[in-house]
């Protein structure tokens, strides 16, 4: 019979707060092999594994955030590109505008030059071409009457002179008609 | 497998009321068990309470093995429901007493009590076993023991001599004349008293708990004649119902443990004020 037997069969029991010894040292080993095992292998395994998670999810939301500030970067340099472009158009029309307008000025200016000279010029051949046709007439009337006075009066007057005084008067006679009928 | 030959176990016997023999009620004897192997006398004996408690400690460091031995960044199933139970005790308990640069450190020794309190603890409702370990004051109390000797000697490692001392003792000049009084009640409690209900509260409730679902059983048992068997009914309500309060009370008793080592560790780790 075990001590313990022999104290129940006294009606005495062992102080249930005496602790015997080789349950200590069991217990005491029972609990060593299990902090051993967590602590040397099970608890490092899944605390990498947690930190690989974490980085995992932080390199995400890290890369997430690289993309979302590039995407941002790109509008706003793409919203700059526009805006210059919008600039340049704008001030590429102002400056065509002023060009035409300078242009148009200028064509405007050169075909009034030409057409005064035109004018000119077809005022300088009208002159010339009614002095010319004023001399041939002049000439050519001179004749006529001379040959006309002649037939009519013969001979006398071929005196050069005289003739030349006649028709004159006669000549200043017309024009002076002719300015009082205009 | 009782200490007293003539009560086996209740259902082993033929007792019933109204039979003529008294009610089997459990005792001290029902946390007493024949040695498996060995000899009571000589102290080198191996009985049912420590191969319970050598189980207890594979099956502990098997379900870690199979979650943890090879951790996936997606965790399966068992990683997961692993993984929650380490974070518990990791924040839970540690963070929250201790803080995290602090406390890191001391993780897996608290991850380790917990799971290990826990289990002994478990023992009590798992069919055939059916019995705490920790409701054997040798076992709560060597795990009390080492908690106090880690706490006592971080202790003297962080404050030194005179600060451990004084860490030890409360010591505080404004208490003016009742500063000896006070030392003397704070030494006491602290380094007396503190191990000792540390040990015993786990104990003492596993004990009670293990009586409760004992007496309970009996009963149900012994009640199975005439009209007792209406009132053995209810005594076997009682039996599932005291299961899953004893499920609950194994859990909260595990987390109270823990959090007295941390907070012990806590306090010895604390600046003096």
């Amino acid at each position: 019979m075990s001590p313990l037997l022999h104290i129940a069969a006294e009606g005495e029991l062992q102080n249930p707060l005496v602790p015997p010894i080789p349950e200590v040292v069991i217990g005491l080993l029972a609990f060593v092999i299990v902090f051993g095992f967590l602590a040397w292998k099970l608890l490092p395994n899944i605390n990498k594994v947690l930190e690989e998670r974490r980085e995992a999810i932080e390199g995400g939301i890290e890369k997430a955030e690289a993309a979302q500030t590039e995407a941002q970067s790109v509008l706003e340099q793409y919203k700059a590109q526009l805006a210059e472009a919008r600039h340049e158009a704008a001030r590429l029309r102002q400056e065509a505008q002023e060009q035409g307008a300078v242009l148009i000025a200028e064509m405007r200016a050169e075909g009034q030059r030409q057409r005064e000279e035109i004018i000119a010029a077809g005022h300088a051949q009208v002159e010339a071409d009614r002095k010319a046709a004023s001399a041939a007439l002049r000439q050519d009337i001179g004749r006529l009457a001379t040959d006309l006075a002649g037939k009519l009066v013969g001979e006398s007057l071929e005196d050069h002179a005289r003739q030349s005084r006649v028709i004159d008067r006669f000549l200043d006679g017309l024009e002076e008609k002719a300015e009082a009928a205009r | 497998m009782s200490a007293d030959p003539t009560q086996v176990l209740a259902f082993e016997t033929d007792c019933h009321i109204f039979a003529d023999c008294g009610f089997p009620s459990p005792g001290l004897h029902s946390f007493l068990f024949e040695p498996l192997w060995g000899n009571g006398d000589s102290n080198v004996y191996f009985n049912k309470t420590m191969l319970l408690a050598l189980l207890g400690s594979i099956i502990v460091i098997g379900f870690f093995w199979a979650a943890f031995r090879r951790p996936q960044v997606v965790p399966g199933k068992l990683q997961m429901v692993a993984e929650a139970g380490y974070d518990f005790v990791r924040r839970g308990v540690v963070y929250e007493t201790m803080g995290k640069r602090q406390g890191e450190k001391y993780v897996p020794f608290v991850v380790a009590l917990f799971f290990f309190v826990w289990m002994m603890n478990l023992w009590s409702i798992i069919p055939f076993a059916q019995f705490p370990v920790t409701s054997v004051i040798a076992y709560p109390m060597v795990l009390a023991l080492v908690v106090y000797l880690v706490w006592v000697s971080l202790t003297f490692k962080k404050h030194g001599f005179v600060g451990a001392l004084k860490n030890f003792t409360g010591y505080d000049k404004s208490l003016g004349a009742a500063l000896p009084v006070v030392m003397l009640i704070e030494a006491f409690s602290n380094l007396l008293v503190r191990p000792f209900t540390h040990a015993v509260r786990l104990f003492a409730n596993m004990f009670a708990g293990h009586i409760l679902l004992v007496l309970f059983t009996i009963a149900s048992w012994y009640l199975l004649n005439g009209i007792g068997i209406a009132y053995a009914g209810v005594s076997f309500l009682m039996v599932l119902v005291m299961t899953v309060f004893e499920l609950f009370i194994q859990a909260l008793q595990a987390y109270v443990f823990v959090l007295l080592t941390c907070t012990y560790i806590q306090g010895a780790l604390a600046e003096q004020h």
